[in-house]
């Protein structure tokens, strides 16, 4: 089936970005209307998407109407309309959030957000494997600009860190998709998923390096330990609401781990089947433990978002590595209420701390401590998996995903233990913010709450408490997406029957 | 053959003497670094259609085989994009040159904008 509208969610924020950049260059009032317009009607096509996705049914758009293996096509499955979905809200949040105050520091805030729009949602999109690289490089080079938004000689130099790991990881990229190509002579998704069980045992080698290259790549894009270290330099030097936005970006590493390791090199990929699930398990493994250190060990609280982050993402892959219909459904439950989780306490982080004094400041704290200390409260819940919010149904799903796997034992601890003590990490934190506030040191700037975030941060809540609430009704619709992911042959079937029908309507 | 040892002796010298670049603590090798590992990776996508010599891109009837013309177009994007971010990231390095006055890599884990603070934070330890 095609549906014009799968283009939408990409050609929005690339014509809103061209025209900030050409037309409302010096408005910044029109900017800003402009980008909020957007956004909104991002969330409304997502939304739509979504609605139009969950028959089951996958849709395709053929791109200059070339048929599938030949030309780029996108696809929307469950999976993907997800994404979108999540993407529109944190985007609606975020670029609320963002007003009066970020988008002054700089000319462009939000034909970059735009961009970086662009990106994701078309690499949640696209169904080739290339075409997945060019979207990477999109929203790569939008994140570069967001991320040095605002400028001073710490976010230069962490930026420098920033875009040399994501050049590194690019070249790995296309060795990777280099490799694949030598070996199956196709980068469609689908035609790959296609001709993987029919390499030849002599092109076999070829392919498997290239399959785990490509994982090493997306295991940077989702700060896998050890590929992990550049995130708390790159997500802490930059603004609270760019390092919200950012919070989506390790969810692409992981929604490509998905992808192209259940389609591509899934259980029906013959001698390749399921080649990177023995890496990913035990990786996610550590890479829980490393966060929960890092959390114990941040100074900064923006430190302890960014390690907490990595920490969720370390539940996210081991769930994922844990293969199969419920591990699936229940990796996907977690990232999406910790993507949101991570999303407002980067924006709390960024109200509890402002901009120059990056550490804790406390300006705000004696009028509005209540409140703050009540997004903490909430938030840190969500965050560490404690009942009742959606962190603690994640982990508990992926805790019953885990128990007929063989590395139950190492699942269940470290989930567990590492529970206790990611909540020693976040209680310590907020005792000493928000019960022995240190008197705060020289003059503070007398300026009142940005309405904004606040209002942002609360409505991220709302959202987790939905997630808690409806939890049954989007664990139905998450199963019967992680169902669709196990079920490959459709997604090749949908892809590549249209060249069948290939219609000469188009002239 | 001798085609073959050229084409894999040049990409893994390009590759390693990248790597080696990038390891080093100023940002120009670096930057020279990325760039090597960039051309490393251009030439190895020319070689993964298989090196065919003396052959046409398109179906010719007169002429025995093809070569094949994809990484050709991929090469082009990936040449487009890593100019791109190479000038990206020179920029980047002279404007951080000009601001903290100094060419070095490494990210001091406190910053002289955050020793004021210092006592503030001591409770939050």
């Amino acid at each position: 089936m095609t549906t014009p509208w799968i283009i939408a969610p990409v050609a929005i924020p690339a014509m809103t970005a061209a025209f900030l950049v050409l037309a409302l260059r010096h408005h910044r009032t029109g900017q800003r209307f402009v980008s909020i317009a957007a956004t909104i009607a991002q969330l409304a096509v997502a939304i739509g998407l979504y609605v139009a996705a969950s028959d089951g049914e996958l849709r395709t758009y053929l791109l200059g109407n070339w048929p599938a293996p030949f030309g780029i096509v996108l696809v929307l499955d469950r999976l993907a309309a997800t994404m979108l979905l999540l993407t529109g809200l944190l985007a609606f949040g975020i670029v609320l959030a963002a007003l009066g105050e970020w988008d002054k520091r700089g000319r462009h805030f939000h034909a970059l957000f735009q961009f970086q729009l662009l990106g994701v949602n078309g690499a949640f999109l696209t169904g080739d494997l290339f075409n997945l690289f060019v979207f990477f490089e999109v929203l790569l080079i939008a994140s570069y600009g967001l991320m040095l938004h605002g400028g001073g000689p710490r976010r230069l130099v962490a930026g420098f860190h920033y875009i040399g790991i994501n050049l590194i990881g690019s070249t790995v990229f296309l060795f990777a998709a280099g490799l694949i190509y030598a070996a199956t002579g196709t980068l469609n998704m689908a035609d790959l998923a296609a001709k993987v069980p029919l390499v030849t045992p002599a092109n076999q080698p070829l392919l498997a390096a290239g399959a785990l290259l490509l994982l090493t790549v997306f295991a940077t894009k989702s700060a896998m330990v050890p590929l992990h270290w550049w995130l708390p330099t790159a997500y802490g030097s930059t603004s609270p609401p760019v390092a919200a936005m950012f919070a989506i970006m390790t969810k692409v590493g992981a929604y490509s781990i998905i992808r192209v390791y259940t389609l591509i090199f899934g259980a029906e990929a013959g001698p390749l089947a399921d080649i990177a699930a023995p890496w990913i398990l035990p990786a996610g493994i550590i890479t829980l433990v490393f966060g929960t250190i890092g959390v114990l060990a941040a100074r900064r609280i923006v430190d302890l978002v960014c390690y907490a982050l990595i920490a969720s993402m370390g539940t996210v892959l081991m769930a994922i590595g844990l293969t199969g219909t419920t591990a699936l459904a229940a990796a996907m439950y977690y990232a999406l209420q910790s993507t949101i989780a991570s999303a407002a306490l980067f924006l709390l982080a960024g109200l509890l701390a402002p901009e120059k004094d990056s550490r804790i400041a406390f300006a705000w704290l004696p009028r509005y401590g209540t409140l703050f200390a009540g997004f903490y409260f909430l938030l840190a819940i969500a965050t560490v998996g404690l009942p009742p919010l959606a962190g603690f149904i994640g982990k508990l799903l992926i805790l019953d995903a885990g128990r007929a796997a063989s590395a139950m034992a190492f699942v269940w601890s470290a989930i567990l233990i590492t529970g206790l003590l990611l909540t020693v990490g976040f209680v310590r934190t907020g005792m000493s913010i928000f019960w022995t506030p240190a008197p705060p040191s020289g003059e503070l700037p007398q300026r009142a709450v940005p309405a904004g975030p606040v209002a942002v941060i609360a409505g991220m809540i709302i959202v987790i408490a939905a997630l808690s609430l409806f939890a049954g009704a989007v664990m139905d619709d998450l199963t019967a997406m992680a169902e669709q992911l196990g079920a490959p042959q459709r997604y090749i079937a949908a892809v590549l029957r249209p060249h069948v029908t290939l219609n000469l309507t188009g002239e | 053959m001798s085609m073959e040892f050229l084409m894999a002796t040049g990409v893994g010298a390009l590759t390693a003497a990248g790597l080696y670049l990038i390891l080093l603590r100023r940002t120009f090798p670096v930057v020279v670094g990325l760039s090597f590992l960039s051309y490393a990776v251009n030439v190895f996508l020319f070689t993964m259609g298989r090196l065919t010599i003396d052959k046409p891109p398109i179906i010719d009837a007169t002429q025995q085989g093809t070569t094949d013309p994809l990484p050709q177009a991929l090469v082009l994007t990936a040449i487009v994009i890593t100019f791109g971010m190479t000038a990206l990231i020179v920029v980047l390095s002279l404007r951080a040159f000009l601001e903290t006055g100094n060419d070095d890599v490494t990210l001091d884990v406190t910053p002289e904008d955050e020793a004021p603070a210092r006592n503030s934070t001591e409770a939050s330890r």
